[in-house]
């Protein structure tokens, strides 16, 4: 038996063992995901077990060194972890910016005393990490961004505002961009690190269409940033930010991918219901949803290959552009499916049954996903330009 | 697995992409059709295939193949999409010789050395009607002394005049519609009472109308076990499904290419084309479409190599996901050339016509659709 082999089944046992009942179920609405950090309240018992226990085996960043919470995991190990708790439908014991994003940063760009400091505390979800980017005049456009740190020797005064700050109500700390150099459009702006309790710093949820809000406005007066807090060089944060944008775009174009349920077509069955010949009861539907599954399956493939090729150095570096658009677009798709074929139960809003209207929610959320991160039609023109080599502009 | 090619599989790329562009370009297709070749293919270029060792991908190393898999059958089909290449590659030594490898020790020393060397040419008879419906076989085999007797008509039989065999599902019980009851077998060219009418399609190929009117042939023609003909023919269409999803990738590759490359040297308006924005969004459209197809097609190769139950489905996945992107990226192609994609001296002409014959072999994006909501049981 092979290394991986006999790793397969090691895993499996751990997951057998320590993966409680109540977390292998699919993740059905906001209040499923352990997001964890200084003022978090586990949901129940169930997921607090399985965060610590997580944490304890390395297995919140499995690929991370153990050295920074991580459990030192090759790529092929870690897929087989990935693949195992697929397997049993487990959830993702924490979800953090500061893993998707902020961590894989700080692995390539932070000094060795912000990996160990910084690390170690997203591994144990004990810092909740929101990211400052956009603003008020600088959504896809972020290099107009106006945020400024006045430099004062051993320190920066910040002010500016942010907008669609995902959780800044809730998080603990920020990554910011901020511009250190108003002379220079691109190489001005340097990559911060604060606490959100730091005194100036104050948010401002934003109602969205889908009734919840995890964004907020968020504006800083005269916010004291000491400079061990800069990620990478002076002036470079754009490097910094490009190399997160990457990883942030990755995170959401798994969406399409749903709840690891194989089919969105034979979670229909029940609404819909089945003719006599054991087909969904709505042809057209049917061949939209089979239509959507062979997208889906084939976007899997997609994901599993741009993995693999990411952690071998093969991909090309736009590519994360490429996913991100087209995983965004079929998860608007899926929902839309979802939408339709669930038909009026998935139009309650309110009620116990419905949770709390988790489908119509959801649905509205997901047409975020082609705008959050940079648009599809943004994403269109790196491709464009980067991939094809196209002219122009 | 990793979802990439391995070292060899990437030599083998290249050497195909290589021998394909410079043996067998699109001119080639071109110069055949102008000089109304009778095969729709060079027998030349069939004996070259031989030596340069492709026709024995699937055949196993203790039959003087190179025991090799699905993956690298694709790397080669790609290419010839790409290229536009006729060759009797997809129908004999994929899907011919997955079948073939269900049957007797007899039958692969009779076929076999043939096709190694470039020489055999096999071709299939399965559709009976416009469309495909694999287990809707209407096609007749009575047992007759120590053989059978087969009677019925197939179509879209590919390359059927110049094969030297055909590999024909018929039925030797149950009825249409049921796939218990069939048989195949592998039947020679010159068989009394079977009749061709040879025709071209659209794309340059060419493709027989056979009737069987009473062909005697005897138990050793029959590929694998009597009645249970089901097994092997779902064989032969996993490798050639899976095999012309890979050719349609190819296909949509060497479109694609022309097509960005004609919007970065087509002016209008005093700019190029490659310019405006509402070209680049489809163009990156597009891009990313192929590239997704061209994963599934992988992952369903790799899937079939590694005998897993899952490439079942993603057979089905990889040629309706790879029909329908190729299909968008042909059209998209002869729109955004203009007028002179309209023109026969253009080339991306050539491409829609492909797809269009590729899309319907073996089952189409929308056959293949319905598989997958079978599979999954709605």
């Amino acid at each position: 038996m092979s290394d991986l082999d006999q790793f397969r089944l090691d895993v499996r046992e751990w997951l057998e063992a320590n993966c409680p009942a109540e977390m292998r179920e699919p993740v059905r609405g906001e209040d499923d995901v352990c997001w964890s950090g200084r003022n978090w309240t586990f949901k129940n018992e169930a997921q607090k077990q399985w965060l610590e226990r997580c944490v304890a085996k390395g297995y919140t960043v499995p690929d991370w060194p153990t050295a920074y919470g991580g459990a030192g995991l090759s790529a092929g190990e870690a897929k087989i972890l990935r693949q195992e708790m697929a397997r049993i439908n487990a959830r993702p014991p924490l979800s953090s910016f500061g893993i998707w994003m902020l961590g894989p940063a700080l692995l390539q760009f932070g000094t060795e005393e912000q990996k160990v400091h910084y690390l170690g505390q997203i591994a144990r979800g004990e810092i909740r990490w929101c990211q400052g980017y956009s603003e008020p005049g600088s959504g896809s456009d972020l290099v107009s961004l106006q945020t400024f740190g006045e430099d004062k020797g051993d320190h920066w005064v910040v002010n500016g505002q942010k907008i669609w700050t995902s959780y800044a109500d809730k998080c603990d700390w920020i990554f910011c961009l901020v511009r250190t150099d108003k002379t220079n459009k691109y190489q001005g702006i340097s990559f911060l690190l604060f606490d959100m309790e730091t005194p100036g710093v104050t948010t401002k949820p934003i109602k969205l269409i889908s009734g919840n809000s995890p964004f907020c406005e968020t504006f800083f007066d005269n916010v004291v940033v000491p400079k061990e807090q800069i990620v990478g060089e002076l002036n470079r944060g754009w490097d910094v930010a490009k190399y997160l944008l990457g990883h942030e775009r990755e995170m959401i174009s798994g969406g399409g991918l749903g709840d690891g349920a194989p089919s969105l077509g034979a979670q229909m069955l029940g609404s819909i219901g089945a003719n006599g010949l054991g087909q969904l009861d709505d042809g057209l539907l049917r061949a939209e949803l089979a239509q959507f599954d062979v997208d889906a399956l084939a976007f899997k493939a997609m994901a599993e290959r741009f993995t693999d090729e990411m952690k071998s150095g093969k991909g090309h570096p736009a590519q994360p552009n490429m996913m991100k658009y087209a995983g965004t677009e079929l998860n608007k798709r899926r929902h839309e499916l979802v939408m339709a074929g669930n038909g009026s139960d998935a139009l309650e809003w309110e009620s116990e049954a419905s949770k709390g209207g988790a489908k119509a929610r959801n649905w509205l959320r997901t047409k975020a996903n082609s705008i959050e991160g940079g648009t599809s039609e943004v994403m269109l023109n790196v491709i464009a330009k980067r991939i094809l080599d196209l002219p122009g502009a | 697995m990793p979802m990439y090619l391995n070292e060899d599989q990437a030599m083998l790329r290249d050497s195909a992409r290589e021998f394909l562009k410079s043996e067998a370009p699109v001119s080639h297709l071109r110069k055949l059709r102008d000089d109304n070749c009778k095969d729709g293919f060079r027998h030349a270029l069939w004996k070259q295939f031989g030596e340069m060792g492709f026709t024995g991908i699937l055949i196993g190393e203790d039959d003087g193949g190179l025991g090799l898999g699905h993956v690298e059958a694709g790397v080669v089909l790609e290419e010839i999409g790409r290229n536009l290449s006729p060759s009797p590659f997809l129908t004999t030594a994929i899907a011919g010789v997955a079948a073939l490898n269900h049957g007797g020790q007899h039958l692969k020393d009779k076929f076999f050395p043939g096709i190694l060397a470039g020489d055999t040419v096999l071709a299939l008879a399965i559709d009976e009607g416009a469309k495909h419906r694999p287990s809707h076989i209407t096609t007749k085999a009575e047992r007759s002394g120590n053989g059978f007797k087969l009677t019925g008509n197939k179509q879209f039989v590919i390359q059927g005049a110049s094969a030297d065999a055909l590999i024909v599902a018929a039925r030797t019980a149950g009825a249409a519609g049921e796939t218990d009851g069939l048989t195949l077998f592998a039947v020679d060219k010159d068989a009394a009472n079977m009749s061709m009418d040879s025709t071209r399609l659209v794309d340059s190929s060419m493709a027989a109308h056979v009737t069987f009117d009473g062909v005697e042939v005897d138990g050793d023609a029959v590929i694998g076990e009597v009645d249970n003909g089901w097994q092997v023919l779902s064989s032969l269409l996993r490798a050639g499904r899976a095999g012309s999803a890979a050719e349609l990738v190819g296909v949509g590759a060497g479109a694609m290419d022309m097509t960005v490359d004609y919007l970065k040297q087509r002016k209008q308006f005093g700019r190029l084309i490659g310019e405006f924005q509402a070209l680049q969004h489809r163009a990156a459209h597009l891009y990313s479409e192929m590239e997704i197809a061209r994963a599934a097609v992988l992952k369903a190769q790799q899937l079939l190599d590694e005998g897993k139950d899952s490439a079942e489905i993603y057979v089905s996945v990889a040629k309706a996901k790879a029909g329908r992107t190729t299909n968008l990226t042909v059209r998209e192609g002869v729109q955004m050339h203009g007028g002179i994609g309209m023109t026969d001296e253009y080339d991306i002409g050539f491409y829609m016509k492909r797809d269009r014959a590729l899309n319907e072999f073996m089952g189409d994006a929308n056959f293949h659709a319905g598989r997958v909501a079978e599979i999954f049981g709605y």
